[in-house]
């Protein structure tokens, strides 16, 4: 590098960065820090997880030890009662029935409790966080880079704070995906919020409505098509973070591509991946007729 | 508008009365309302501290029972003004008083409860709510009272059926016309049972024999409800047609107030003159206004009363084949005449505004 510098002086050849022993030295002291705080509060985190611990379990062992007919019927019938649409119903089943016949039954249900239960923790805290941010101007400054963070920093190097705190298994699994999926479902609430006409909230106040009547009676309904994207697309990024979360133990579909990958084991990786593709198509087209489907006073629009 | 004026009943109820506003958009708007009440120009204010003045020094009193119109082009400030009267903008000096209370001093749960049950508004562009149905719009106004649907229901179904739209409960509002859409926005409006209407532009975005329908339907409303109603419009004919009172607002300020005939007839400037030629005079001109003393002897056989307007007259001494006609007050006593002559001259707009388009019309003719 020095050698094709002109001949220029070396504080302008080379960037001037802090010394290589003060880097050091500020990795290891925050590091450091940050394992023994964890480390001190250990207990506290556990009892923080365990409820979700708890749930992740039960829900697992729900979807894998329960007959798949019944699974199978259980998920056309919420797939019909979302979409209403016989020809989803169809391509749902013979999704399913790839992943069975293919000899991944249990894993997909391993991957399908994970993905349920990221999902709703994302819905649960991502819809009154997005909620926030559209009732304040300040809010959204600030959480507007965090979700930028959020998104862009490679879901890899997350997950090492998260194994530092949680350690390895479901629970930091999931917290992983949750943090990845969440961005879009606070996003797309603020925007969608944020997007409801302006006139018709001019009326609700004329009315005299109050805070929460607006909330819920003009400004959640009006926007819930584009709650219903936001909802959609934090699944599609669960079901895509499930495989990178199986590299701090998650089992299901996510395990097999990474040892795919280890391995270059190469039908096994696109069988497993296919897969993961099945789910999510099944997932988006039901969440998208669903979405479609609440907004059915749009329908035959007069001009 | 002809005989609105006659007989109501408004005894003891309170209008609203406009002292002293101003409204002056920008960062910082109480720091200059002083000096706008000095008397600082729009301009100065614009120019060299970036404030926009909104309104200034409005006085006006909205009576009970009675159509005040607003009228004014866009910029105007009507918009502003109308949503000063439930508080949807705040003034930056002065008051809007109400059976004695001063709106801008209320705070937001008393503000709140004004706007349920003392005001209720029409929107320029409906302003409906997408995902309720015909009757669902119609309640909600009740609904934001926390009137229980069984008590609600039966009184927007009733509104319904007043703005003519029965059969309909169960639509969406997109699934149906501007026109209809209106219908829905009044009746929603009505059924808040709220004495002061406010009307934003209601029929602007209708098309013109659907805005003459709607205007009827208010008339016909507002002949048997006796509302309060606050009515903004860029279209001086709507104004004319429906208001007992008008105000002519322009660039924040009000230019004129009176009744109709009173505008047309004796605009306070050029602007409001400007506007007033185009103008229909034999709609608005009443016969007690340009009646010729009691003739001695024999009266005209033909009586016409002192608030019709001249076109009417017109049209039924036309029919009849007669050239004078008594005019005879409320209580039938006659109280001066009319000929064929005054009439006409009246009904057409003076010369004096209207020579530049004589010769125009004598050129291309020739």
């Amino acid at each position: 590098m020095a050698s094709s510098c002109w001949g220029l002086p070396e504080l302008l050849c080379e960037f001037p960065s802090l010394p290589n022993s003060t880097l050091r030295h500020m990795r290891m002291g925050i590091d450091d820090g940050f394992r023994g705080i964890v480390r001190a509060y250990s207990d506290q985190i556990d009892a923080a997880t365990r409820p979700l611990q708890w749930f992740l379990n039960t829900l697992e062992h729900a979807f894998v030890d329960t007959p798949w007919f019944i699974i199978f019927a259980l998920i056309l019938v919420v797939v019909w009662f979302a979409s209403r649409n016989p020809k989803i119903v169809l391509g749902s089943s013979m999704g399913l029935a790839f992943i069975g016949i293919f000899g991944l039954w249990e894993d997909t249900m391993t991957t399908l409790a994970m993905v349920t239960v990221a999902t709703l923790i994302a819905i649960i805290l991502g819809l009154p966080i997005g909620i926030l941010m559209a009732r304040s101007d300040r809010m959204q400054k600030i959480l507007t880079p965090v979700l930028d963070v959020m998104q862009t920093m490679p879901s890899f190097v997350y997950l090492i704070p998260v194994v530092v705190i949680f350690g390895i298994g479901k629970v930091p699994g999931v917290i992983a995906v949750v943090i990845y999926a969440i961005p879009p479902m606070i996003r797309l609430t603020n925007l969608g919020i944020r997007l409801v006409d302006k006139e018709v909230i001019e009326a609700a106040d004329a009315f005299g409505a109050n805070p929460r009547q607006k909330l819920w009676g003009v400004q959640l309904p009006l926007s819930l098509p584009t709650i219903m994207a936001g909802v959609n697309q934090t699944i599609m990024m669960a079901l895509a973070m499930v495989v990178v979360a199986s590299m701090v133990g998650v089992g299901g579909l996510g395990k097999n591509v990474l040892q795919a990958i280890n391995n270059q084991f190469f039908t096994i990786g696109f069988l497993n991946g296919f897969a993961l593709v099945a789910i999510a198509i099944i997932f988006d087209r039901a969440s998208q007729a669903f979405g479609k489907r609440l907004q059915k006073h749009s329908e035959a629009g007069h001009d | 508008m002809t005989d609105a004026t006659t007989n109501t009943d408004t005894g003891n109820r309170s209008g609203i009365e406009i002292r002293n506003l101003y409204k002056i958009f920008g960062a910082r708007p109480k720091d200059y309302v002083e000096k706008v009440q000095a008397g600082m120009g729009k301009e100065e204010l614009n120019d060299k501290h970036k404030h926009v003045l909104g309104l200034q020094d409005i006085n006006l009193t909205l009576p009970p029972g009675k159509i005040s119109v607003i009228m004014g082009l866009s910029g105007s400030g009507k918009s502003t003004l109308i949503r000063h009267i439930n508080g949807l903008i705040m003034p930056t000096a002065g008051e809007i008083l109400y059976n004695g209370r001063d709106v801008v001093k209320m705070n937001e749960e008393e503000l709140r409860e004004f706007r349920r049950h003392e005001t209720a508004m029409v929107f320029q562009k409906f302003a409906l709510l997408p995902h309720r149905t015909v009757l669902e719009n119609t309640c909600y106004g009740l609904d934001i009272q926390g009137v229980d649907r069984k008590e609600s229901e039966p009184i927007a179904k009733k509104w319904i059926a007043r703005v003519g739209l029965a059969g309909y409960e169960d639509n969406y509002p997109n699934q149906l016309s501007g026109g209809m859409q209106q219908r829905v926005g009044l009746a929603r409006a009505l059924a808040n049972d709220a004495d002061i209407l406010l009307m934003d532009e209601a029929f602007s975005a209708l098309d013109p024999l659907i805005r003459m329908d709607m205007q009827k339907v208010l008339l016909d409303l507002q002949a048997e409800l006796k509302k309060t109603i606050v009515f903004i419009t860029h279209d001086l004919d709507e104004a004319l047609r429906l208001g007992d009172k008008i105000a002519i607002l322009r660039d924040g300020a009000l230019n004129q107030v009176g009744t109709g005939q009173e505008i047309v007839l004796r605009p306070a400037n050029e602007y409001i003159a400007e506007f007033v030629r185009e103008v229909n005079r034999g709609r608005v001109i009443r016969a007690e206004t340009i009646a010729l003393p009691l003739p001695e002897g024999e009266l005209p056989k033909m009586k016409v009363k002192a608030s019709s307007v001249l076109e009417k007259i017109a049209r039924r001494m036309a029919d009849a084949e007669v050239r004078t006609a008594t005019v005879v007050d409320a209580a039938n006593k006659p109280i001066g005449m009319v000929d064929m002559t005054t009439i006409l001259t009246a009904m057409v707009t003076p010369a004096s505004v209207e020579e530049g388009d004589d010769e125009v019309e004598e050129d291309s003719a020739a």
